[in-house]
């Protein structure tokens, strides 16, 4: 028993990241109907600079905050050099702009801090919290980071003018234009809210799975499954989704077939999902007119 | 594109091609062993990229886990010729053979996905593949992380034109005789009825629908067909590499094929051969560097291609030579 709840909580936790990422993938689909697939290298990426920001004697909070303002500086840099001059192109263009991404930022993070695999310092204290034994204080603060981001961005979006504006450039372009939202800037800002949620998930996962250029990529398969159960095209399924992910591969990784095969789990629940029913849980089901 | 429509070769691209056929067959002999098998490689790749080609750059279907299809091949030709004492040369149309058979299985959910998800279901294809081919249960056949050491094989014949007929030359004339044949293959594949469904399917799938078009049927016949080509390639690559271990099949290997395609020239069977020679030479110049150059060189070249020359290498000859012929003309 205690070891299932342990798998339980565990699964909670990692589920939080998958969420978080799932979370940015779904806001830059939301606005562009195109997959990111440097989602996860940009969070990699974010989690060096926090990184070599601790490394430079930075007080952990200080570097944690700044990371994410520099993701989200990033972010809307990206949007508006790489990713706006594709905007209208086919989808193959697009998927390889966001590949050429994938690759520049990789090499760019394996050429300026090496290959080498580095321990990141968590926050939260070593010992368990309370006493209890199922859970590390650091899954604790990992799922608590989480949540307050999730929060903070459901109140941007659902209190805020900006949220608001924001939500309808992604819903209608063409009427926001009209009632004077600026689209454009309004992709750019998501792009930037998506790099900084990115980067929080990195910097809390990156003391389980220690850091190196290629730390992301089966938690960015985990949340792309994630994004899909929870339809790709909703920010709570999303939410949801990685939470259910998170939990079903501590699950299923403890009792069923073992560590070795997480990444197929992964890849089954993907073309399981989009064969089944590619909507996902929440997602708006697409009926396009012939 | 312009290759579908015109049916029979014109006289100048015929010699040219003998040329260049000519000069593939002396070039060994003035070559070093490494870089005759360096040469080797480049047709595999050429072999994988057209395969990829048939699929994405003329179906129109992206595919980010073509290197899933190439370690498939290599693995049944390893397996064979380790497990069962197979010749090399019996193994490669049985590995054509289930390769053909996987992508058309793979072929048959893809047909549900469209664009950006069929992309995101074969890059999970390509992460999770290390990890299929490490598992436990497989181990009495795939070797686990070690791999399969094969033997490779020698050559039959001892000298040619009084030249020494080395192992090394020898794989790369098989491997070209290959080459030829799958790129006469693709070409007859191509250019007629098969080709113009497959980019009608791309280009405009309710009105090739319309036509009379099975578009289920080309489209999941094209996943199986560009998946043997790539088996095929992955096949010959096990034989002249000797070895095949799982992480010579990473994501990163899916990615080159795709990088190779982009650069060389989506939807043009020439494209394969530019691809090629970019993927097997680029990272090679590039090592030099840094180990991290290679992935840089191949980001900063993708992302420059899709502004500047989405049609590839292939695309810009045609654009300077079309050039050229108009200067002439005034």
């Amino acid at each position: 028993m205690e070891t299932f709840l342990h798998q339980l909580v565990a699964g909670f936790a990692t589920g939080g990241i998958y969420a978080s990422v799932a979370l940015a993938l779904v806001m830059i689909y939301q606005a562009t109907h195109n997959i990111n697939f440097a989602q996860g290298e940009l969070a990699m990426f974010a989690t060096y600079i926090c990184w070599s920001l601790i490394n430079a004697g930075v007080p952990y909070w200080v570097a944690f905050f700044s990371t994410i303002a520099i993701s989200f500086c990033l972010g809307v840099l990206i949007e508006r050099i790489i990713i706006r001059p594709v905007e209208r192109a086919p989808v193959l263009t697009v998927v390889t702009v966001f590949l050429g991404l994938l690759f520049i930022l990789n090499s760019m993070a394996g050429w300026i801090f090496t290959y080498t695999i580095k321990s990141f310092p968590s926050p939260f204290p070593k010992h368990p919290p309370f006493g209890w034994t199922f859970i590390s204080s650091h899954e604790l603060g990992a799922v608590g980071v989480t949540l307050v981001v999730l929060t903070l961005l459901y109140c941007f979006f659902r209190f805020t003018p900006l949220g608001l504006a924001m939500r309808a450039a992604a819903q209608n372009p063409d009427s926001s234009r009209l009632v004077g939202i600026r689209v454009g800037w309004m992709l750019a800002l998501g792009w930037g809210l998506a790099a900084a949620i990115g980067s929080t998930a990195g910097m809390m996962v990156a003391p389980i799975v220690f850091l190196d250029p290629n730390m992301m990529s089966g938690i960015l398969l985990y949340a792309f499954a994630a994004a899909l159960v929870g339809g790709i095209d909703s920010p709570g399924g999303a939410v949801l989704g990685g939470f259910l992910v998170g939990i079903l591969e501590n699950i299923v990784g403890a009792y069923l077939i073992g560590t070795e095969l997480k990444l197929t789990v992964a890849l089954v629940l993907i073309v399981g999902v989009l064969v089944v029913r590619p909507a996902g849980l929440f997602g708006k089901v697409i009926v396009t007119r012939v | 594109m312009n290759e579908l429509v015109r049916k029979k070769l014109e006289p100048l691209p015929l010699v040219a091609i003998a040329l260049l056929l000519l000069a593939a067959c002396a070039l060994p002999f003035f070559l070093s062993n490494y870089s005759t098998f360096q040469l080797t490689m480049v047709l595999v790749y050429a072999i994988a990229l057209l395969g990829l080609n048939i699929l994405t750059g003329y179906n129109g279907q992206i595919s980010l886990g073509h290197g899933a299809f190439y370690a498939i091949g290599a693995y049944a030709t390893a397996v064979l010729m380790d497990k069962f004492g197979w010749p090399y040369w019996a193994t490669l149309p049985v590995a054509a053979a289930v390769c053909l058979l996987a992508g058309f299985l793979f072929g048959l959910p893809a047909l549900r996905l469209e664009g950006p998800y069929l992309a995101l279901a074969t890059f999970a294809l390509a992460i999770a593949l290390p990890q299929i081919l490490k598992y436990k249960h497989l181990e009495e056949w795939t070797g686990g992380v070690q791999g399969i050491v094969i033997m490779k094989p020698e050559s039959p014949i001892a000298t040619l034109f009084g030249q020494k007929m080395n192992s090394d030359r020898w794989l790369y004339f098989v491997t070209l005789a290959v080459t030829v044949l799958m790129f006469v293959i693709g070409w007859n594949l191509l250019r007629g009825r098969i080709g113009r469904a497959l980019v009608a399917i791309r280009d405009q799938p309710v009105a090739a629908a319309s036509m009379g078009i099975d578009n289920a049927m080309y489209k999941s016949l094209a996943f199986g067909v560009s998946a043997m080509f790539t088996g095929v390639a992955g096949a010959l690559s096990a034989i002249v590499v000797a070895f095949v271990a799982p992480d010579s099949f990473t994501v990163f290997l899916s990615l080159s094929l795709m990088v190779g395609m982009v650069i060389g020239g989506l939807a043009s069977i020439w494209g394969a051969l530019f691809g090629a020679l970019v993927v097997q030479f680029v990272p090679n110049v590039a090592d030099h560097i840094s180990k991290a150059a290679p992935g840089a060189i191949y980001g900063a070249m993708l992302i420059l291609f899709m502004y500047v020359m989405p049609t590839g290498i292939v695309g810009a000859i045609r654009l300077a030579w079309g050039k050229l012929r108009r200067l002439r003309k005034s």
